[in-house]
């Protein structure tokens, strides 16, 4: 991993992406080398003491966040689609809950409606891309390699790239993982989290970061339910323990059911991030 | 595995901090890490291990400051252990509690030379 600005050189991949930067990635190796001279000069050192023998070590007061860096990728992306009107969401979800054939099955109904744009986060492959893309909307693919979230640096570089129209609704399909995407700001303006209900009902208690951080959950594959011994309503208590605030809403991607609760809690949150001038006249 | 790439964002820190305060080593790095944040320690200090590797912090020491969940209980008007961020008041059973301390994510200090 480039650690000027975060590229991961052998492991994260932008689809169409090659590694070209204004910045020179031996930087901190040069700095390496001037730090090797200062090493020598011990009278340089804060104890200003030529005498060998006396330490120079000291201590250096941070008092920073560990994620401050990821943190600020995610304000820089955050600041670039608020200036543009684009809602931005954070699907998050384990692998396999529905999230590609849901968000297949939203765009092909919203994409009359609205400007949409999707990136795609996995570890290896272009397949989601490649399904969305099918649907004739702009989408990219990061992989990730051996990474199991996106972060908010990838994310920024993704947004450069598939440049989203203004005032458009942006998906960013995070990597399947109920636990490391809690952690990583994007800059999106909500995380909504999908859980099937193929899945246990105590998910929100054994994962709660995520359902935490989520504004909106999104209980898939409610067609199914017949078949499954699966406690709809203890789900939802357990989320609920773990956020009061979060909204829950179920949805059948497959056969709809459901769909327009969700398309219309999109609608709602893309108001709140369109500049007054479009809202009035849209 | 995330604690790969929080060390990685640890290690990010320190270059831009050797450069800022003028050290080219790193002997000890003291974090603050709270017992409801995303991170085990002993995968963090695994992975800073791994990561740490041919750098500056090559064989520093992690001095982790464990934090513990805690949370304010309105109605007992006291401060309780949480195990869980959606824990109940032991005492009296009132949940939500809003969280004093445990999600903490910090470096602190560093010894370096």
């Amino acid at each position: 991993m480039c650690t000027v600005c975060g590229c991961g050189e052998g492991e994260g991949r932008l689809e169409g992406h090659t590694h070209h930067h204004e910045h020179s990635h031996s930087q901190i190796a040069h700095n390496h080398s001037h730090q090797g001279n200062d090493l020598h000069d011990y009278g340089s050192g804060p104890a200003r003491a030529h005498a060998p023998g006396l330490s120079q070590t000291r201590m250096v007061q941070i008092e920073q966040g560990i994620l401050a860096k990821n943190d600020g990728y995610a304000e820089t992306n955050r600041r670039y689609l608020t200036e543009r009107g684009i809602l931005a969401l954070n699907l998050v979800s384990s692998p396999g809950s529905g999230k590609t054939t849901l968000l297949t099955r939203s765009i092909t109904d919203l994409k009359g409606e609205l400007a949409l744009a999707v990136i795609e986060g996995d570890q290896q492959t272009t397949h989601d891309a490649e399904r969305i893309r099918a649907t004739g909307v702009p989408a990219l693919q990061i992989n990730t390699g051996k990474g199991c979230h996106l972060d908010g640096h990838m994310v920024g570089h993704a947004l450069e790239q598939l440049a989203p129209a203004e005032n458009s609704l942006l998906f960013i399909e995070n990597v399947g993982n109920l636990v490391c995407p809690a952690a990583f700001d994007l800059g999106e303006a909500h995380k909504v989290a999908i859980l099937s209900v193929t899945e246990g009902e105590d998910k929100p208690l054994k994962y709660p970061d995520m359902f935490h951080a989520a504004d909106l959950l999104l209980l898939n594959k409610i067609d199914l339910l017949p078949y499954l011994d699966f406690d709809i309503e203890q789900c939802i208590a357990y989320a609920l323990r773990v956020n009061p605030g979060i909204q829950v809403l179920q949805v059948s991607a497959t056969t709809g059911q459901g769909m327009n609760d969700w398309y219309q809690w999109l609608r709602q949150a893309r108001l709140a991030v369109l500049p007054q001038t479009h809202v009035t006249t849209e | 595995m995330h604690e790969m790439s929080i060390c990685e964002s640890i290690l990010q820190t320190l270059e831009e901090q050797a450069i800022a305060q003028h050290f080219s080593k790193v002997l000890t790095l003291r974090l603050e890490i709270g017992a409801l944040s995303c991170v085990e320690p002993q995968a963090l200090q695994f992975s800073f291990d791994v990561i740490s590797h041919g750098t500056l912090a090559e064989g520093a020491s992690l001095d982790i400051i464990e934090r513990p969940g805690l949370g304010w209980c309105k109605q007992c008007e006291k401060n309780v252990v949480m195990q869980q961020r959606y824990d109940s008041c032991p005492h009296c059973e009132l949940a939500p509690l809003p969280l004093i301390s445990g999600d903490e994510l910090n470096i602190k200090e560093l010894e370096v030379e």
